[in-house]
């Protein structure tokens, strides 16, 4: 594993939110590295602050205090559009929730991250039908949300992460809304993309989940107590 | 993003929504339709006015009674002072002779009265007018005779009627050499009008009743006359003809006692008013314009909160504070326009719809203000909640329910 270079890499983070007088303190000094090409799951009770790591992770928020690398580049200080074009370019997002755009084609969904990236419509159609093909797809192109099933769903919601080549994926409780059957192939696929050489993170409180990936942070209080590789 | 991009993302998303937007669009489209309708109407009138004015025979220079201003723009200051009018026939003779640039000269005074024929009465317009009248004002006598001169150097009582004022006392029989009452005064039908337009000079001819001036002035006990009009031979002479006759006039009356004015600056006068008359129509039809934006606002606040997650999930996958806040912006720019766009077509065809019975005149100056307002509208009322969009905090957004 440590022959490829971290593509992430957070030192010492903490991150406090103000609730008036009150300070929560949801990440109290978290380190961790993320290797190219590696699945792992961040795995931990609810208000663990894994939400909130992946959200830094994500480059969706900024850490109170200490760093966050993103290809050996110090990016724990930018404006908010230089955040905008480092996750459109190079990070992909799994809702639990799909949030896929509803009265929009799958086609459409799956575009969206390439309309902020300056592709022609022709070259973005095309890059859509490739992805939405290879999570499976294929025949769905032109079907709307509500016409797919949840595990469908998903799986536009995983083609829209992926559709920019980014270089990780961060999946938040992907199977949280799924039944166990959908939820079974959901993990099954992001292995599949894994092998093909993707870099997943999953964030899960579900031991089951996490018990897929290659390697499992466990997290409580704010803390990483347990990094634990598997094999 | 590319702007034919967002605006393609825009038209996109207002058809997902057909229903809401034709709604929000609607206000727009009520006011832009209003203010095209109200303003074509207005400017219709002006013209049907401008029109009936030139009809009457151009050329004409008016002497009336009393001082009042009526400048060019300004409106006159009190009516004239017809009753105690020192303009008398004489005044008309002599300008009459005068000759040069002065054609012909006529004169009239006007009464309210009510004219009857056995059971049948009318209350109208009774013109003491000389021979000439008819000829300067392009009225023409369409059965029997015209007044004569010799009608008004022996004070005859007859009396020349308007078609509609014919059809009023006598129907459908023949009212020629028939008698009819005008105050004490009995009077025999000599003549009877072609049917023609509404004068701008202040009563409907096709309802009035022409006598002999000399007659009318026996009937009502005057010895003034109202009006004295002068046809000019050419409209360049109107100024000098305007300071001769003034000049005539001085040697017998006060410079209080008579206004000279000409049809040009009573057109302009009652142009101004009806000038007035469109922007105050338009006016009131701009203000659902503006509740047509407030519209607008309403439904886009309300489409931020329902796209929360929609902006959460945008951002997220890289989309800038600025390219949400063109997105929605662009929206309620492109519905304002489309409502527009709908309300220009929607008044324009209303417009021609009612000019079959009323002259309407859609004008260009309106179309673009009302476009251009109704862009505005969408920009303006937009930019809330576009911006309240773009400030949206992305994990929140993404969480929201």
């Amino acid at each position: 594993m440590t022959k490829h270079p971290p593509i992430l890499t957070v030192l010492d983070i903490t991150k406090n939110y103000y609730l008036g007088d009150v300070v929560i303190e949801a990440l109290r000094g978290v380190n961790l590295k993320i290797q190219e090409k590696e699945m792992l799951a961040i795995l931990g009770p609810s208000g663990c602050g894994k939400s909130t790591l992946m959200h830094i992770l994500g480059l969706l928020d900024e850490p109170t205090r200490g760093k966050v690398f993103l290809d050996g580049k110090d990016v724990s200080q930018l404006t908010e559009n230089q955040r905008a074009l480092l996750r459109n370019k190079h990070i992909g997002f799994v809702f639990q929730s799909f949030n896929l755009l509803a009265r929009t084609t799958a086609i459409d969904n799956v575009e969206l991250p390439l309309v902020y990236s300056n592709i022609s419509s022709s070259e973005r159609r095309k890059k859509a039908i490739e992805t939405l093909k290879r999570v499976g797809l294929g025949d769905r192109l032109e079907h709307y949300p509500t016409q797919l099933s949840g595990g469908q769903q998903q799986r536009v919601a995983i083609a829209r992460a992926l559709v920019n080549n980014p270089r990780i994926v961060l999946a938040d409780e992907p199977t949280g809304n799924l039944d166990s059957k959908s939820g079974v192939e959901i993990i099954k696929l992001l292995r599949q993309l894994n092998d093909e050489g993707n870099t997943i993170v999953i964030v899960t409180h579900d031991q089951n989940i996490a018990k897929n990936t290659k390697r499992i942070v466990y997290m409580k209080d704010g803390v990483v107590i347990k990094d634990q590789r598997q094999t | 993003m590319i702007v034919d991009e967002i605006i393609f993302l825009a038209l996109k998303s207002i058809l997902r929504n057909k229903t809401r937007s034709a709604l929000t669009m609607l206000g727009i489209i009520i006011g832009v339709a209003a203010v095209i309708l109200l303003t074509a109407l207005g400017q219709g009138i002006q013209k049907y006015v401008t029109d009936q004015f030139e009809s009457l025979g151009t050329n004409l220079v008016f002497v009336l009674p009393g001082k009042f201003a009526l400048t060019e723009g300004q409106f006159a200051q009190g009516p004239p002072n017809f009753a105690g009018s020192k303009l008398t026939l004489k005044h008309i003779e002599d300008l009459r002779k005068m000759g040069d640039i002065i054609e012909d000269a006529t004169g009239q005074i006007e009464m309210p009265s009510s004219v009857k024929y056995k059971s049948e009465s009318k209350f109208t317009t009774i013109e003491g007018v000389s021979a000439n009248f008819g000829k300067l004002f392009n009225f023409k006598v369409a059965n029997g005779r015209d007044i004569t001169d010799s009608d008004v150097n022996l004070s005859r009582k007859v009396a020349v009627l308007g078609k509609g004022l014919v059809e009023d006392l006598f129907g459908a029989s023949d009212a020629l050499g028939k008698e009819i009452s005008i105050g004490n005064g009995k009077f025999e039908v000599i003549g009877i009008l072609e049917e023609i337009g509404t004068g701008g000079i202040g009563f409907d001819v096709n309802e009035f009743v022409a006598i002999p001036i000399t007659t009318a002035q026996n009937l009502f006990g005057q010895d003034s006359i109202q009006t004295i009009a002068v046809k000019i031979k050419s409209k360049e002479d109107i100024a000098d003809a305007k300071k001769i006759i003034e000049n005539y006039l001085l040697k017998d009356l006060d410079e209080n006692e008579f206004t000279v004015i000409d049809q040009s600056s009573l057109l302009t006068t009652i142009n101004n008013i009806l000038g007035v008359l469109t922007l105050f129509l338009g006016g009131i039809a701009g203000i659902s314009l503006v509740v047509g934006g407030v519209g607008i606002m309403n439904i886009m606040l309300v489409s931020v909160t329902e796209r929360t997650r929609e902006i959460g999930l945008r951002k997220a996958v890289g989309a800038r504070p600025q390219d949400i806040l063109i997105q929605f912006l662009v929206e309620s720019v492109v519905l304002s326009i489309l409502g527009g766009i709908i309300g220009i077509l929607i008044g324009a065809g209303g417009a021609a719809l009612i000019n079959k019975f009323i002259t309407t005149s859609v004008t260009w100056w309106a179309v673009g203000l009302a476009f251009g307002v109704s862009a505005a509208v969408g920009i303006i009322f937009g930019v809330a909640p576009a911006i309240r969009a773009s400030r949206l905090n992305a994990i929140d957004a993404l969480r929201y329910e």
